[in-house]
């Protein structure tokens, strides 16, 4: 997995609530054995017209936002499916850092193994973002993972919270098999001891 | 006032699986069954494959094949070359790591939280993980079952297990008893009315209370299906007499001396008197109308006999903005009766409602009936089972007499991804489990129902309060 690193980037502006996975990366594209090339379907039904031509109403097409990494949106966003190919979309199209008041359960464990930061705020600091955003398309946020922090030039800065353990997996790109699997004892020492008390999950069918 | 001592039917379960927790890592937990399908596998299997590592546990494991194979024609080659591919995938990566597959030509293929529950493979105490946002369907025998992705499917595969922060919890009591024309799937809709898809988010639920215990284990697995649309991690239901009655006997469950050990273990389950919930939410099953949604969240429900809101309604501006962008992909007026809103197209089937209980419930409607003009009406067992189960009860000719189609199982049209689904416009009757915009096709128009109500509408061409009027 790709290392996060400090950085400062276009913050982009989506300022819808329930943004679902059906959205994020529609049915058609879950077809694909590979994990490339989702980026190309991220919003499909929003972004393009029907005809294939760029949605210029959509937007994520605003040129103000192009090269933006941090992506900037409402409430409960990535509910819905598990499916993992909504954070590939999201990370292959660009963004590595999304800010919201709230995300999915399963969106926001499927972003940690993506190299995506899922940051949380309370509901008066995303409206403060999303006014500075749309004050001033184009504009730059910082994200210091390190520290914690996010820095805006209209002052809008916060810190946000991060298990310790995902923030290290993520400034180091660690795999999480191979970590886990450093544990491969303690995982046969279970087995052993599961097998011992509850013999019935261990028959040979 | 809570006994310090007493735990959670989940918290339980989370004990008894911790691998390993230390300080500055994430909790390890043991995963004992691993359910799979087609479509969030094969980078999985493409990552073992490059870190050249095996599966741990191929015992723990069965597959299916469901999102995306046809309902009809099956013995033609599959139409969409990429879903061909994607399934020929499956059969593949099942057959180099020694996987149980049911893939088309097996008697017991079908839709993965229909199959699995019909061999008794989950049984109460189990974390059951899958590439699935409806894992929760399995919360129903005591399990402790959710959705994962496909980073985490390769994880169980190659460790059988995974790190897991632990969830707060959540108490949904229903207490009370449903009418007769209610069921689980209307209890779920109106949970997900009542706290939003977001009200779970964070917790794992345990559905309790009078109407609970009365359902039975298939209305059970309606139930914690949709736990995953309130946003909560897994919904659960202890486990009873009516949970072994069910798994006593199936191929997977345990036999002779096993029986009786697994039983006493079964019986620790369910939760302490006392025990502590973050989160306490109470219905009562009497107060539950047939449900009807008419937004593009599963939040957005309302009983058949009112009107669609306005979003002047809503003192919550949010919600009021949802309501008028859902009301505009709807084709929907506020104030409309809900039962004026016509349909084009009616479906029964899907983990949520593709079990033999569900087609009896229809059935009972359906029979001697006739599809409304202009409406195409699907009915789609959620396996093989289950469609033979049907047929030998004479269910099949109910609904061919009635003008339905009777199919083969696979998810079907309940995220349209193998060629059954909704055209621009359409609006739609369906025993499904999410209403997003676009789900059942671009620009298709869901409407979440019961089984009984998905039939009645078909008959009607619109939908009908079944609990004012008898449609048989």
């Amino acid at each position: 997995m790709e290392a996060y690193k400090n950085h400062q980037s276009i913050a982009a502006l989506m300022n819808r609530n329930n943004v679902d996975t059906d959205q994020i990366v529609p049915k058609q594209f879950l077809k694909k054995v590979e994990r490339t090339g989702f980026g190309a379907h991220l919003f499909h039904d929003w972004r393009f017209n029907p005809d294939g031509s760029e949605n210029i109403t959509f937007e994520l097409n605003k040129p103000s936002f192009k090269g933006a990494t941090i992506l900037v949106t409402g409430d409960n966003f990535g509910c819905g499916s598990s499916r993992e190919h909504a954070p590939w979309a999201i990370a292959d199209y660009g963004f590595n850092t999304i800010i919201s008041t709230s995300f999915a359960d399963i969106f926001y464990n499927n972003c940690f193994k993506n190299s995506i930061l899922p940051l949380v705020v309370d509901s008066a600091k995303l409206d403060a973002l999303m006014d500075e955003i749309a004050a001033n398309e184009g504009v730059s946020f910082s994200v210091d993972l390190e520290n914690q922090t996010v820095t805006t030039p209209a002052g809008n800065d916060f810190s946000f919270e991060v298990e310790p353990f995902r923030k290290h997996n993520m400034l180091n790109g660690l795999d999480d098999i191979g970590l886990t699997l450093a544990h491969e004892d303690k995982i046969s020492t279970f087995e052993s001891t599961q097998k011992q008390n509850m013999p019935w999950l261990w028959r040979e069918a | 006032m809570h006994n310090v001592n007493a735990k959670t039917l989940y918290e339980k379960i989370w004990e008894a699986h911790l691998v390993h927790h230390e300080p500055g890592q994430a909790p390890l937990l043991y995963v004992d069954r691993h359910l799979m399908h087609e479509v969030t596998s094969p980078q999985a299997f493409e990552g073992l494959k490059i870190a050249n590592r095996p599966v741990r546990n191929p015992h723990s494991i069965l597959a299916t094949l469901d999102h995306c194979v046809p309902t009809k024609d099956r013995n033609k080659p599959i139409a969409d070359p990429i879903a061909k591919k994607q399934v020929e995938t499956m059969i593949a990566n099942c057959e180099t790591h020694g996987l149980s597959l049911y893939d088309m030509d097996n008697p017991n293929n079908g839709v993965i939280h229909i199959v699995v529950p019909e061999h008794g493979f989950v049984h109460p105490g189990m974390v059951t993980v899958c590439g699935d946002s409806h894992t929760a369907t399995h919360g129903a025998f005591g399990a402790l079952a959710f959705g994962i992705g496909t980073s985490e499917v390769e994880h169980v595969m190659a460790t059988q297990t995974l790190p897991q922060e632990k969830s707060k919890s959540m108490l949904v009591r229903v207490d009370g008893a449903l009418s007769e024309f209610c069921t689980a799937k209307d209890i779920a809709l109106s949970v997900i009315g009542k706290i939003g898809t977001a009200g779970g988010n964070g917790h794992v639920i345990e559905f309790s209370g009078e109407a609970v215990r009365a359902l039975s284990m298939e209305g059970r697995m309606t139930l914690c299906n949709m736990a995953i649309e309130a946003g909560a991690r897994a919904g659960m239901i202890a486990p009873d007499q009516k949970t072994y009655d069910y798994l006593q006997g199936k191929e997977f469950a345990p036999k002779g001396a096993d029986w009786e050990m697994a039983l006493d273990y079964w019986k620790s389950l369910p939760s302490d008197e006392g025990a502590f919930f973050d989160t306490t939410v109470a219905l009562q099953g009497n107060d539950i109308a047939p449900q009807v949604s008419w937004g593009t969240s599963p939040e957005q429900v309302a009983p058949v006999t009112s009107t669609v809101p306005t979003p002047e309604s809503f003192s919550d501006n949010n919600k009021a903005l949802a309501c008028k962008s859902a009301l505009n992909y709807m084709g929907l007026a506020g104030g409309t009766k809900i039962t004026d809103i016509e349909i084009d197209y009616a479906f029964i089937g899907s983990c949520t409602n593709g079990r033999i209980e569900d087609f009896r419930s229809a059935a009972k409607v359906a029979r001697g009936t006739t599809v409304a003009p202009g409406v195409t009406a699907i009915a789609v067992p959620g396996s093989y089972h289950v469609k033979v189960q049907a047929e030998e009860e004479g269910l099949d000719k109910i609904f061919l007499d009635a003008g339905w189609e009777w199919r083969d199982p696979g998810c079907s049209m309940c995220l349209a991804m193998n060629g059954d689904e909704l055209k621009d416009g359409q609006r739609c009757a369906s025993t499904s489990n999410r209403n997003f915009e676009g789900r059942q096709g671009k620009g298709g128009r869901t409407h979440l129902v019961s089984p009984a109500m998905a039939a009645a509408a078909a008959a009607a061409g619109k939908f009908v309060d079944i609990s004012a009027n008898n449609a048989s």
